[in-house]
């Protein structure tokens, strides 16, 4: 079936099988891997990006239901600015080691800054509950995604 | 521009440099496997045995060959033709690669289906059609040593019974007369259940053989690509110079992508009679259920004390449950890793270990799951049993600990059952932890609680690790001795690149690696790109687990930069018109002794050496070292974890999690503390929730992240991390390895804590993981 979907700011217009999940068109059909596969239950959240604004797990959508949709992915979190905020604070706090997991919870993380500006540690633990990571033990992560917030805050403060 | 002189824009040791491979991971630009694609890729998928225990009668791949896009089924009699149905596995055992007469467990490989896309390969995995006739399963190794169970390995030769392996370590005879003197002997019973490392990334390979020119490039998860490469050769019979080992950014590994699993033999082969590219990565389901458990230990262990709190001795009896194969991953003189750990921190004069390992129909591993061969469970054991000792003899736990430690001037110290400590400062370590979590007062707050029919509970662990893997006269893998090595080239503008034979999984060694080379030379961290995992491109060296790669490829590291120094010392003697003797180093600038003026940076040595160099010395500055550790590592910490029981529940919370780690010189303590924040929640996570059982069919639960439970950030305890630094006396750098440690030590800490809320009430041991309804039938049974 034809469907068109809107990545990180591209149309993509494709004829897919009914059956192909969001994550395999992201990967395969339109070629961007930063969004990774960790498991087969809707669990990790390794898939995770951006419909129209809103974090899903692409493993548990199909590309179908993303026609006519805005998908951002990892790669898009990068503008003519430069690196997103949430990105440089994932290094700065050093909020990942194997990164496998880090598109998922970077995207998490900045759909929870645009709708907390002020989030508390109990707000980033249960934002990010639906994301494993294997490697890091959360805490760097949450202060990452803390971080990124005040800078957020900071800057449109100053602006 | 200058070049930077401060230790800190140098990066040296002891900095937290910022990691450089976070650049492209931050941009969704890391290259896992799964991310590469070649032209004509094939994929593949397999077919897996439902029944953990059956013989086939007959397969018939009729159907699926016939759907459109199927290439090939590929089955163990075609395995066969080629030699190739079975492999052996890193203990000296056999594996099946595809099943050809039996399944021995749930999940085990049966066929395989290559197509030109994935979901068309799983699609064929319906249609073929498995004749199979049911045997009776054996589920637990205790079955498997009955009179008359089942034989689960029919197959192989002189085998009559279920057993994989026996094994014994230390001295009987002293330790019966050590017992004969005890007072008391402290029993602990328990099971450390089975594991699964589940890195995020599942494991896979791409193999891509050219039938032309018989060249193998293999994409693989691959956690020691040197050492597969020679398996492989050995194995499949290919040339080894045409074999090239790809190890891309890796998601995780924990000992998961340690052993070779058939998957990758049957991918390889298809490619190779295909002619085109195979690509086959796990589901998480084939990950959990099929490839690289871990723990599965059965112990009893046994410690003889004095009414003063000494201990006299300890002995140990463990069964393990291996599986259908015997494939632990481990040094091959080893049967039960480097259990000998388990006389952990303390000074006694006798041990003794009997172990016995037993085939069941479940799937084989056996991988050091973020630990350095079988010491989580010794390290478990003993820190579980000394507790349990403290409140036999009735004195605080603590206390028991420090009337029993090593001290720092026994050190080095050689252990009952063999093993030379190198350094350590344990009382110190302790009390440091203890002031920290404010231990007395603690005390107080929980004998107040109980009087309210509160339940709070202070567990300790103070654990040593032994590590580093391992000196050429004990250590090898297949026969290949455990060294290591790294190769450095300074390049004409003193920028350098450092190639490594271990291979990071999201360790960072990108960066700290870069930090050795750093501190020696003086040449910025961020003018060294660090290459390994390719072994076309890299110097030859075992991989990276058991926390070996500082305490090995990172001394290989310092000593090839010494190497370099040392020639440094000579260009610079020469373009100084100084005697050698009197050259320093320090931060980059080489200067004559006594007369700072008189100086060279290394980056005008490196230029010199292309450009300009003393009469008769060779062009260049670069060489290789393969280091050959005199001794293993041994890090120790200390932790302590509060707890509250709910009694009416049995659930608990964790109220404080202090952890004092001593790993030696911490390279990078960013990274160091970002190692130990993952592996206490890995230690959280066996003590609280994770483990993989089967049901009395052998069917496993646990197959998928819904059953096996990993925590998320909403469970995992906050961590207040503490140091202190006793270097490794013979590591060229004092460095001892930390990636496991938290891992290692975490587990009983956080038992022990739960207990201790218990221990008025009687209570003993729960078997972890420690899940309130055993917490609750525990309270129950007690009172
Ligand atoms: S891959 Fe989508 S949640 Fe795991
Ligand atoms: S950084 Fe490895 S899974 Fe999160």
């Amino acid at each position: 079936m034809e469907i068109t979907v809107t990545i990180n700011g591209s149309d993509h217009a494709s004829d897919v099988e009914p059956r192909t999940l969001l994550v395999d068109h992201i990967r395969r059909t339109v070629g961007l891997t930063g969004t990774h596969v960790g498991c087969d239950t809707t669990s990790c959240g390794a898939c995770t990006v951006l419909m129209d604004g809103k974090p899903v797990k692409a493993c548990t959508v199909l590309a179908a239901q993303a026609d006519g949709a805005e998908v951002t992915t990892v790669e898009g979190l990068k503008t003519a600015d430069g690196l997103h905020p949430i990105q440089s604070a994932f290094t700065d706090d050093h909020g990942l080691q194997c990164g496998f997991c880090t598109p998922g919870m970077m995207l998490v993380g900045a759909s929870l800054i645009s709708e907390n500006p002020d989030p508390s540690e109990d707000d980033v633990r249960w934002a990010i509950s639906g994301n494993l990571c294997r490697c890091t033990g959360y805490m760097n992560i949450v202060k990452a995604i803390q971080t990124a917030a005040a800078r957020v805050a900071e800057s449109s403060n100053g602006s | 521009m200058a070049a930077p002189t401060t230790p800190a824009e140098i990066g040296g040791i002891g900095h937290s440099v910022q990691r450089k491979e976070d650049a492209r991971l931050i941009e969704g630009q890391g290259n896992f496997l799964d991310d590469i694609d070649l032209p004509n890729t094939l994929h593949m998928a397999i077919l897996r045995s439902p029944l953990a225990h059956a013989r086939i009668n007959g397969i018939d791949s009729s159907a699926a060959t016939a759907l459109d896009g199927v290439v090939a089924v590929v089955t163990g009699d075609l395995m066969d033709q080629h030699g190739l149905a079975w492999m052996p596995t890193l203990s000296g055992d056999t594996q099946a690669v595809l099943a050809t007469d039996k399944v021995r467990y749930q999940g085990q490989e049966v066929a395989a289906v290559i197509a030109t896309d994935p979901y068309i390969a799983t699609d064929a995995l319906e249609l073929i059609e498995v004749d199979y006739e049911d045997l009776p399963p054996i589920t637990t190794p205790q079955q498997s040593l009955e009179e008359g169970a089942a034989l689960i390995r029919d197959e192989k030769e002189g085998q009559t019974d279920n057993l994989a392996y026996t094994w014994e370590t230390g001295d009987k005879v002293a330790t019966e007369e050590a017992f004969a003197q005890a007072d008391q002997v402290v029993t602990l019973e328990t099971h450390y259940p089975r594991s699964h490392p589940a890195p995020l990334e599942t494991c896979g390979i791409l193999a891509d053989v050219n039938s032309v020119t018989g060249q193998a490039t293999i994409y693989m998860t691959s956690q020691a690509p040197h050492a597969h490469r020679t398996l492989f050769a050995m194995v499949a019979g290919l040339p080894e110079q045409n074999i090239r080992i790809v190890s891309p950014d890796i998601g995780g590994g924990f000992g998961n992508k340690v052993p070779i699993y058939p998957g990758y033999v049957v991918a390889t082969a298809a490619s190779l009679l295909i002619g085109q590219p195979v690509k086959w990565v796990e589901s998480r389901t084939e990950n959990l259920i099929s490839t690289g458990f871990a723990r599965d230990y059965y112990m009893k262990g046994e410690l003889a004390v004095t009414d003063e709190g000494r201990i006299l001795g300890l002995r140990v009896n463990m069964l393990s449950d291996q599986g259908a194969f015997y494939s632990d991953a481990q040094p091959t003189q080893f049967r039960a890793g480097l259990f000998h750990v388990v006389t952990g921190s303390y000074d006694f004069p006798a041990a003794h270990i009997d172990c016995r390992g037993a085939f069941t129909n479940k799937a084989p591993g056996g991988v050091a799951y973020r630990c350095s061969f079988r010491i989580t469970e010794a390290s478990y054991l003993i820190e579980r049993l000394v507790q349990n000792a403290a409140y036999e003899v009735g004195i605080d736990p603590a206390e028991m600990r420090l009337r029993n430690f090593i001290q720092p001037e026994q050190f080095p110290y050689e252990t009952a059952t063999g093993f030379v400590y190198d350094s350590g400062d344990y009382p110190t370590a302790l009390r440091t932890a203890l002031d920290e979590v404010g231990y007395e007062d603690l005390r107080r707050e929980q004998a107040e609680a109980r009087a309210e029919g509160r339940l709070i509970g202070i567990g300790i662990a103070h654990f040593t690790e032994a590590v580093g893997a391992g000196p050429s006269h004990t250590y090898d893998i297949a026969g290949l001795k455990m060294i290591d090595s790294a190769e450095l080239r300074v390049h004409p503008t003193g920028k350098a690149i450092l190639k490594l034979g271990v291979k990071t999984q999201g360790q960072g060694h990108e960066t700290t690696f870069a930090q050795i080379v750093a501190e020696v030379l003086g040449i910025p961290a961020n003018d060294i790109k660090v290459e390994h995992g390719d072994t076309d491109h890299t110097p030859y060296g075992l991989g990276t687990y058991a926390s070996r790669s500082t305490p090995v490829g990172g001394a290989a590291t310092a000593v090839v930069a010494r190497k370099l120094a040392d020639k440094a010392k000579k260009i610079a003697a020469h373009l100084l018109e100084a005697a050698e003797e009197d050259i320093e180093l320090a931060s980059g600038v080489l200067s004559v002794a006594g007369s700072p003026d008189r100086s060279v940076t290394i980056q005008d040595i490196a230029l010199a050496a292309y450009t300009n160099l003393p009469e008769g010395m060779e062009y260049g500055l670069e060489d290789v070292t393969y280091y050959d550790p005199p001794n293993l590592t041994y890090p120790y910490g200390s932790y302590i974890v509060v707890v509250e029981v709910d009694p009416d529940t049995g659930v608990w919370q964790v109220q404080r999690m202090v952890a004092l780690d001593d790993c030696g010189v911490r390279i990078n303590p960013m990274i160091v503390e970002g190692q130990i924040c993952g592996g206490l929640t890995e230690g959280f996570a066996m003590s609280a929730m994770q483990w993989i059982t089967f049901d009395d069919d052998g069917n496993c639960i646990g197959a998928n992240f819904m059953d096996y439970l990993v925590p998320t950030a909403w469970e995992t305890p906050r961590f207040e991390l503490l140091a202190t630094e006793v270097p490794s006396p013979h590591h060229p750098i004092g460095a001892k390895g930390v990636g496991e440690s938290a891992t290692v030590g975490s587990p009983a800490a956080f038992v022990n804590a739960v207990i201790d809320a218990l221990a008025h009430l009687g209570v003993r041991n729960i078997d972890m993981p420690v899940l309130p309804d055993r917490v609750w039938a525990a309270i129950d049974e007690a009172s």
